[in-house]
């Protein structure tokens, strides 16, 4: 079991309030995933959950029962840092044994625990070595099997990848992922990655200034986002949100539609301009657009290779079923 | 870019690390050469280098004249007493500074310092009125205390900045898996603390060895370490270089082979902090 709520929770360092009154369920099982630009609160509402901050009003029950004056030990969460934070004077084995040996546990047990993440993790053949002889891959698969070994009812994962290099990040983020179907525990993860946060989560929680902007799934997300802010986070590249006249013509302050829903056409369309930059990978060109007559740069994704350079002239037709309108406030309409 | 450095002035720089090495260390040089002169050639002029008639003379008299063994028994109480105390009091100061720091703790840290820019003879007369009162004067145990609280500040200040190298991490990493405050204190933070408690006690116990105004003026007979046995032979009524300079080298020695055995772990500790 793991289901984790918050009610009515708040934090405050001195006389800043980081987190205004906030309120959040994550059931058990789900893999949910606090995303937002830095600063926004994330890592602390996660240090709240872990105990690790106490904070300032509001009740956190963890199953059921009011945690919110237990420490950290005693609240059945593991977590794993973004520095990794494993206790360099000891070996992997006793790395990932430290949680069990405070619990008391007897050593044959912890021993059969131990061998049994350690395979699970591929460190097997580590298994003898400290944290300084191994690579920051290897090193994240120790801070992981310290944390599964205890058998958590959550666990929290803080910014675990940024430390790594784009290939192993991508590598990690699968393991994570099948580590969650194959344990299907409750996972809470921290990163400014939307890329991450769409790729692994059940569930997105988006935070700006310790607000929840929105909560849902990967794709209700995209399709649907609340407002201007999680209409620009979420999705790369991000949405070209317009505003001014444009926007006024389909009655909204705000008009956003993203560039993989605008589609390049010969001639005619809605709008024209000049190509600034073309980023062409290959399987994507990505078309940056100024010249429109609107105030914004458009952004534009073409499926495959499509053949034009800076400075040439480009017609643009938006799917209009596609479009997402915003009003004064930044809010969504309809 | 790595900077070039060539021969040349890999050899220039080596010279110049070599003659500043030994001057710092000649007057110690002298000081072990003379002890092993006579009198009347200690202070030959122009002085004699090397070329003296080498004798133990000045150490038989000198361990005739004065029990060196008390002396030196006295010192290593006094040394290890106030180093061992002090450790006890700034390991749990110098941790709640490091980890749970309150809006005052940069303040104390600089109040602890501040004690040591006033000179000792400053506080001589209320200390010695203070020990006269409590029946102190001349005991061990009263040095050991005034040696322990003047090098306290010393000790809370090189540990502060050890501990505060260990990441927190680390600390809350351990608080999550289960560890107590005790625990997190022994399974975690001492072992990775050990190299920085290490040489802070070492130079700590240096320091007490070598302190020499309040060993001086709070001691007699009984509790007299090895600054005042060298002491004892400083006398303005006659010529005793050579005796003065073979107790002195008797007082240092011991400590200068427990400083060059120790010198990775006492350089380590000193530069700690300066290069990451």
């Amino acid at each position: 079991m793991g289901q984790i709520q918050l009610k009515q929770v708040t934090k405050s360092f001195g006389d800043v309030q980081v987190i205004p009154p906030l309120d959040l369920t994550i059931q058990d099982g789900e893999f949910t995933v606090f995303v937002g630009p830095s600063g926004c609160g994330k890592s602390t509402l996660l240090r709240l959950i872990a105990g690790l901050e106490d904070i300032t009003t509001g009740h956190i029950e963890i199953d059921g029962t009011d945690a919110t004056d237990l420490v950290p030990a005693k609240r059945g969460l593991a977590m794993v840092f973004q520095s990794y934070a494993l206790y360099p004077h000891m070996s992997v084995r006793k790395n990932i044994a430290f949680p069990l040996r405070m619990a008391k546990m007897d050593q044959a047990q912890i021993d059969k625990r131990v061998d049994a993440a350690a395979a699970v993790l591929n460190l097997a053949d580590y298994i003898d070595r400290k944290p300084g002889q191994l690579s920051g891959g290897q090193r994240q698969r120790v801070a992981i099997g310290r944390a599964i070994v205890r058998e958590p009812s959550a666990f929290l994962f803080d910014e675990p990848l940024s430390n790594l290099d784009a290939a192993l990040r991508v590598g990690m983020r699968m393991e994570i992922s099948e580590l969650h179907k194959k344990l299907d525990t409750t996972m809470i993860y921290v990163t400014h990655d939307q890329v991450e946060a769409m790729t692994m989560a059940d569930k997105i929680v988006v935070l700006q200034a310790g607000v929840i902007e929105q909560v849902g799934s990967p794709l209700e997300l995209y399709r649907t986002p609340r407002n201007t802010f999680v209409a620009g986070f979420i999705g790369s590249p991000k949405m070209n949100l317009i505003s001014g006249e444009e926007a006024a013509k389909h009655d909204a302050a705000t008009i956003g539609v993203r560039p993989e829903h605008i589609d390049v056409v010969e001639s005619g369309g809605t709008w024209t301009g000049t190509v600034g930059v073309a980023e062409h990978l290959g399987s994507d060109t990505f078309f940056h657009i100024h010249n429109t007559g609107l105030a914004e740069t458009l952004t534009v994704r073409a499926i495959g290779d499509v053949n034009l350079t800076h400075g040439d002239a480009i017609h643009l037709n938006p799917r209009m079923d596609e479009l997402h309108k915003f009003d004064a406030q930044g809010l969504r309409i309809g | 870019m790595a900077r070039s450095v060539t021969p040349r002035r890999k050899l220039l720089n080596t010279t110049i690390a070599w003659a500043i090495g030994l001057l710092i260390f000649f007057p110690i040089l002298w000081t072990i050469l003379t002890s092993f002169k006579s009198e009347a050639q200690a202070i030959a002029s122009p002085p004699i280098f090397l070329g003296f008639d080498w004798t133990l003379e000045n150490y038989r008299v000198v361990m005739e004249r004065s029990d060196y063994a008390r002396f030196l028994w006295n010192s290593i109480i006094i040394a290890g007493l106030s180093t061992v105390l002090g450790c006890i009091i700034a390991i749990p100061a110098a941790w709640s500074m490091a980890f749970v720091p309150s809006r005052r703790t940069k303040d104390i840290l600089l109040w602890m310092l501040s004690t040591k820019m006033l000179p000792a003879v400053g506080v001589l007369y209320p200390i010695y009125l203070i020990f006269i009162e409590l029946g102190l004067l001349d005991s061990r145990a009263g040095l050991v205390v005034v040696l322990m609280l003047i090098n306290l500040p010393i000790i809370v200040w090189m540990l502060y900045t050890y501990f505060k190298e260990i990441p927190g991490e680390i600390l809350e990493a351990a608080r999550m898996d289960g560890a107590t405050l005790r625990q997190e204190l022994i399974y975690v933070l001492t072992p990775m603390a050990i190299p920085g408690i290490a040489s802070t006690l070492l130079l700590n116990f240096i320091l007490a060895w070598n302190e020499a105004f309040w060993t001086l003026n709070l001691t007699a007979v009984n509790a007299a370490p090895l600054t005042a046995f060298i002491a004892s032979y400083s006398s303005p009524e006659g010529l005793f270089f050579a005796k003065l300079s073979a107790a002195s080298t008797m007082a240092i020695a011991p400590i200068l082979i427990l400083g060059w055995f120790s010198q990775k772990q006492l350089v380590r500790g000193l530069t700690f902090g300066a290069v990451k």
